[in-house]
């Protein structure tokens, strides 16, 4: 049998090993080039031409002359201070904003992983539904939400709750209600992922031994879902520190993010190289939880082993 | 040759059974349930079930899949809630009892192990719900996994266990709380034969030693027969019987219950006379009358299943003595030597087929019965079982 699929059809782990190769090589292409590219201006010194940075490699009349580098774009990042503040000021917005949607996204996973399979299939389908609608529609929407002439406004002073407009927009309020909206989808589905394994059985064990209804949550179901959590968690995290979108549709003149900042760099002083400099220490500072995302899944299928 | 397939059921070696020795006598009973039922959506998972399950006793529940013994078993730990119904423990109504102040544990069929505690951590658990001091429960633990067997393995996780290592981990668990009813779903199911029939012994030496009650819900008949001091067999949601192995083997209360423990012939049968003690039945598919046992008065004509189990059938070529003993005529269709004992099917004249199970007594390499011989089969009135429906 596997003799005559080797001399027929070549060794079908061969085809297999060369079908995964693929998102690699698009990887390499799309994703690692590029990173390559804006390492090397991050290197560079800003000069007014196209493009606006210096070249890597000195050419003279005699051929290659030599590198020319400087540090002195993440130089200047470290002593002015407004970087590092809007760093902090980032993370500090993607935690908090990853926090509301853990507490939001547990709760509702759980419910989800606790209906009959029927029913799951429906919400499941309800928490995707948004991304039928492109992510920026769905963000400028909020705008028409929460304006002050606009809908939730409108209804609350209708119905005579408040006699001004509530300011909701154009603050970091408005952010994090955006953030929360956006990526609620990403906590919800790895929670979901795990809760659903998890085995009832051993809820009723936990009861059996003496527990309570939270007792047995927070000794068995909670550790148990850690993994999803993590994974819900740095799918949230990772992309609201970089996002441009939101804090530029939704948030004030003094919501610091370090989206719009990189924006305002490349396209409004164009410092190319500064620009790069500063997305290059972002993608430092998100490598690392990734690093640790995963160390504990490797932990976690050691121990699942 | 023509063998027949042995389920092994007739064969499994009965486990040395320590715990019919001294018990407790009967008094209160531990577990009185009371006319207890449970509908799921219309479903009657167990209907109006009434059993007192004595102190100290080794009780198993017996009964295929979907029988509704899982079910009794949840409501006595407290998972469901009874339709209607009493359960009391020890004279206390438990039957609005949840599960987390029950004094009962249970050996779930899964083990349902904490995948992220520790064997000693799991063990624990039980006793750190009770708030019991850390050293205490310390000694406790240390106490209940030598017991087990299991102190080397205390610092493991349950998946770097073997399948006995993990049932053993269940097992002081469920016991480390010291329940007075200890209640094990399907125990041994997820062990390999050889390793079940070690466990068995074990499990009911452990029985003896503590002293606590044990509820063993099972689908195998060898495991209650061998394992309980006495067995409920149930049958769609209902207790077909209650009785000591002996008792449910040799007197089965009904055509289920004989059908379901052990193997049997059944044979319908009509009255044709009574008398003396004794009824004669007139069975159309045998083509015979047979006698049985019977101080009832019976109406003739009545419908009477009858039963013989087939090691009570004596084969032999040469025609026994009749006096007390139905005695048949028939001729080997199939046979199956298994070393210690033989299985014959033989066929009457009226195309009937019966099993009889014979223990090879001589030593011999040649068969004293071959196939296609006619053989006289023959057993004591006694042994016929009447199975009224």
């Amino acid at each position: 049998m596997s003799e005559d699929t080797t001399t027929r059809g070549g060794d079908p782990r061969r085809w297999l090993s060369r079908a995964v190769t693929l998102p690699y090589v698009w990887l390499l292409l799309f994703f690692l080039a590029p990173f390559l590219i804006i390492l090397k201006i991050s290197f560079a010194e800003p000069i007014v031409a196209q493009p606006p940075f210096t070249p890597l490699l000195e050419w003279g009349e005699r051929g290659f002359e030599g590198l020319r580098t400087t540090f002195e774009n993440y130089a200047f990042l470290f002593q002015d201070g407004y970087y590092g503040i809007i760093y902090l000021a980032s993370l500090k917005m993607a935690a908090i904003g990853t926090l509301l949607c853990l507490l939001l996204g547990y709760p509702m996973a759980y419910f989800i992983a606790r209906q009959p399979s029927r029913r799951r299939q429906v919400l499941l389908l309800a928490v995707i539904l948004p991304f039928w609608i492109s992510f920026l529609l769905r963000v400028y929407a909020w705008i028409g939400l929460l304006n002050n002439r606009g809908v939730i406004n409108n209804v609350l002073m209708s119905l005579g709750v408040i006699d001004e407009p509530l300011t909701m927009l154009y603050n970091d309020f408005a952010v994090y209600i955006g953030i929360v909206y956006s990526y609620l989808p990403f906590m919800i589905l790895p929670l979901y992922a795990n809760l659903e394994r998890l085995d009832v059985d051993l809820l009723d064990a936990a009861a059996d031994l003496g527990a309570k209804r939270w007792q047995a949550f927070l000794d068995v179901t909670l550790p148990l879902s850690m993994p999803g959590i993590v994974g819900g968690c740095l799918l949230v995290f990772i992309p609201a520190v970089g996002e441009f979108t939101i804090p530029a549709l939704l948030g004030g003149a003094d919501t610091l993010m370090i989206g719009r900042v990189l924006w305002d760099e490349f396209f409004v002083s164009r410092d190319w190289p500064v620009a790069s400099a500063v997305s290059i220490v972002l993608v430092l500072l998100l490598v690392a939880p990734i690093m640790w995302f995963q160390h504990v899944q490797s932990r976690e299928q050691e121990a699942g082993r | 040759m023509n063998r027949i397939g042995n389920g092994g059921s007739k064969n499994a070696e009965p486990a040395a059974r320590p715990a019919t020795g001294p018990r407790e006598p009967a008094g209160v009973p531990l577990v009185q349930i009371q006319d207890l039922t449970k509908r799921f959506d219309g479903v009657t998972a167990v209907d109006c079930v009434s059993l007192d399950i004595l102190r100290g006793e080794l009780f198993a529940i017996l009964g295929s899949s979907g029988c509704g013994k899982t079910t009794l078993l949840r409501l006595l730990a407290g998972f469901e809630q009874p339709t209607s119904g009493t359960i009391l423990i020890d004279g206390v109504d438990m039957t609005q009892v949840p599960p987390y102040e029950r004094p009962v544990n249970l050996m779930f069929q899964s083990y349902a192990l904490f995948p992220h505690m520790t064997v000693a951590q799991n063990v624990a658990y039980g006793l750190k719900k009770e708030r019991l001091p850390a050293a205490r429960i310390k000694e406790r633990v240390a106490e209940m996994l030598a017991l087990v067997k299991l102190e080397a393995l205390a610092a493991r996780k349950p998946d770097k266990l073997s399948g006995g290592e993990k049932q053993r981990v269940a097992l002081a668990r469920a016991l480390i709380k010291r329940p007075k009813l200890l209640l094990l779903d399907e125990p041994l199911a997820a062990l390999d034969k050889k390793l079940r029939e070690h466990t068995q012994f074990e499990l009911a030496n452990l029985q003896y030693q503590l002293g606590t009650t044990f509820v063993v819900v099972t689908h195998d008949q060898d495991e209650a027969m061998t394992l309980a001091s006495r067995i409920a067999v149930m049958e769609q949601g209902r207790i077909a019987q209650v009785g000591t192995p002996g008792e449910v083997y040799e007197f089965p209360a009904n055509r289920f219950v004989a059908d379901f423990v052990g193997d049997i012939n059944l044979i319908d049968g009509r009255v044709a006379g009574a008398g003396a003690g004794r009824l004669s039945l007139r069975c159309e598919t045998l083509g015979a009358e047979l006698t049985a046992l019977s101080d009832e008065a019976v109406a003739n004509d009545t419908a009477i299943c009858v039963a013989v189990r087939p090691e009570k059938i004596t084969i032999s070529r040469q025609p026994p003595d009749a006096t007390d003993r139905n005695v048949l005529k028939g001729v080997v269709l199939d046979l199956g030597y298994f070393g210690d004992q033989s299985l014959y099917r033989v066929r009457l004249p009226s195309g009937a087929v019966l099993q009889v199970i014979s223990q090879n007594l001589r030593r011999s390499a040649s068969l004293t019965v071959e196939w296609d011989d006619e053989v006289y089969l023959s057993w004591d009135v006694a042994s016929t079982i009447l199975l009224r429906e």
